[in-house]
């Protein structure tokens, strides 16, 4: 029965993408148009692409710095949100300030990051960071003020300490809100790994998809695009694989409310 | 006092020792542009190993004098004196069952692992620490729940997960603010059991607050009743009832009834507005 769920489930998580895969390869089976070839056409530039050393040279770099921002940004955001979360002076200076620097889109800070840090990995990382700690950090505020009053007062009432109340308390119990900023920051971290290397850059995913565009080799640039989408779905996967492991006890209590 | 008129149980005990001393106690909360004085004058002490109730009408409160015995809640004026030392923070040895127990529990931990936090904290060796966690939830008929989350028990379960915590924890002073308010009245009649018999047998001194008439007085060695908000207290009734105490037998006794009416009149005069001269 389970197993039969199982396969029903697969079954229809994958009809979607199959059908949109079918229909772009049905409509563009016989295209002559220079911008739109064949999906035949762009799946073996594809495997010629990326099943080579590019991976090593483009897509490996392009990652690590994705993964060094990413989550140098949630270490960031999580320890500012928390140290800001748990003053209620720190939350009344700070508040307007972070509202103002979240609303700057990071793209723009492209330019000027490049100014400071040049144009190597750091920029690129900084620039990542820079966009990726706002939703870690606005909701890890939000989570560590909403702790429940009456655990805060059990665990001072415990004399826990301040290092242990940390992790015991507050971390878990923002646990759910942190995840949800750190969800936020994973798709805007793709999207920056992307713009900062299409500024400036000697290697990348960004980068060797506008060299594709820019010599007019468009099959390769599609197969970019896709595996750039690949790349979204499998850390997407990753990052809920790891969440459904951590917040396993948020996932039962919710349910168990549901239910009661 | 040599002779206690409740014969309590046979451990030493000496009504001189105070445990806990509430002098003059006041608490205004200052609000935006408000204050409301929720205590205005407390005065009374408990002994090492009392069971002592505090019953008083709805807002009288009693959640107020809880915290601030607690050092979860600062004075105004007067001041909680517990073993000697004055409280200024949450002192040591002493545990909180609060009411609502569901939200005092850490969901993300196991039953077991919310009992031996506090002890872990208080840096008891591992071993006394697997000791205390084991027997305190076997006291409470909980030994095979140990590794639930909280939130798949039921609400009695739950409140008695918090006081195997507290048990564990071996307080001198154990502090419960309406600790069955919100379970049904079997589960209730169960943990008013549990609660007398751990106390008989750990010698621990209880402040139990409660809304119930009934639970004071079959719970107490005495009744603190207070007036109406801002509190002072209103009488201190002692309970002179047989120590051995169970649902049926002591709740049918004539003296059960006399003092359970003398609370309750006490009660209505102090939702009525009345106040000791
Ligand atoms: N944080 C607060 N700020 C302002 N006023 C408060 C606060 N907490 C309690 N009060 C007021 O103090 C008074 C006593 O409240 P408290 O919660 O101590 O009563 P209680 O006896 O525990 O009531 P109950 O039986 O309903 O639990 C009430 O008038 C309440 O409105
Ligand atoms: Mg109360």
């Amino acid at each position: 029965m389970s197993l039969m769920n199982a396969a029903r489930k697969i079954l229809l998580a994958l009809a979607v993408p199959v059908l949109l895969v079918a229909g772009w390869w049905l409509a563009t089976a016989g295209s002559a148009s220079f911008f739109w070839p064949p999906l035949g056409q762009i799946l073996t530039a594809f495997a010629d692409t990326w099943f080579s050393a590019r991976f090593v040279t483009d897509v490996l770099p392009s990652l690590g710095r994705l993964l060094a921002g990413y989550l140098g940004a949630v270490v960031l955001g999580v320890a500012l949100g928390t140290a800001i979360g748990s003053s209620r002076t720190l939350r009344g200076l700070l508040e307007p300030v972070l509202e103002f620097f979240r609303a700057i889109p990071s793209p723009v800070l492209v330019p000027i990051l490049m100014l400071f840090a040049g144009i190597g990995d750091g920029m690129k990382i900084l620039v990542i960071v820079s966009g990726c700690v706002w939703p870690v950090l606005l909701n890890t505020v939000e989570g560590v003020r909403a702790l429940d009053e009456v655990l805060g007062d059990t665990a001072r009432s415990y004399r826990m300490r301040r290092h242990s109340r940390l992790i015991h308390l507050v971390l878990p119990g923002a646990g759910p809100q942190i995840a949800a900023g750190a969800r936020q920051a994973l798709s805007i971290g793709i999207i920056l790994m992307v713009i900062s290397e299409m500024f400036a850059a000697s290697n990348g995913l960004g980068f060797t998809i506008i060299q594709f565009q820019r010599s007019f080799a468009i099959p390769q640039m599609w197969s970019g695009i896709i595996l750039l989408g690949l790349v979204g779905i499998v850390l997407s996967m990753a990052f809920r694989a790891v969440e459904a492991r951590l917040l396993r006890w948020y996932t039962g209590l919710r349910t168990a409310q549901r239910e009661g | 006092m040599t002779a206690d008129p409740t014969g309590a149980p046979a451990r030493p005990r000496s009504a001189t020792t105070a445990m806990l001393d509430v002098r003059g106690l006041q608490k205004i909360y200052e609000g935006r542009g408000r204050s409301v004085e929720a205590v205005r004058d407390l005065t009374f002490t408990v002994a090492a190993g009392e069971l002592v109730c505090i019953v008083g009408p709805s807002g009288a409160g009693k959640t107020t004098l809880l915290r601030c015995i607690a050092g979860l809640l600062d004075t105004t004026a007067g001041e909680v004196v517990l073993e000697g030392e004055r409280v200024t923070g949450p002192p040591p040895g002493m545990a909180v069952v609060f009411q609502e127990y569901g939200r005092s529990l850490f969901p993300w931990m196991t039953v077991r692992q919310n009992v031996e936090l506090p002890l872990k904290e208080k840096k008891v060796p591992k071993d006394r620490r697997r000791r205390l966690v084991q027997d305190s939830l076997e006291a409470v008929g909980l030994a095979d729940a140990q590794d639930a989350h909280p939130w798949q028990l039921s609400g009695g379960m739950q409140q008695r997960v918090a006081i195997a915590r507290a048990v564990a924890y071996e307080p001198h002073l154990l502090l419960m603010d309406e600790p069955f308010a919100a379970v049904d009245a079997q589960t209730r009649a169960d943990l008013e059991d549990l609660v007398r018999s751990l106390w008989q047998r750990l010698g621990v001194t209880v402040l139990f607050v409660t809304h119930d008439i009934d639970e004071s007085v079959y719970l107490g060695q005495r009744v603190i009743v207070l007036s109406n908000s801002p509190t002072v207290v209103l009488e201190d009734v002692p309970i002179d009832l047989p120590a051995e105490r169970d649902q049926l037998t002591t709740r049918s006794l004539p003296r059960f009834a006399e003092l359970r009416s003398h609370v309750y009149e006490l009660i209505q005069l102090a939702k009525s507005g009345h106040r000791p001269a």
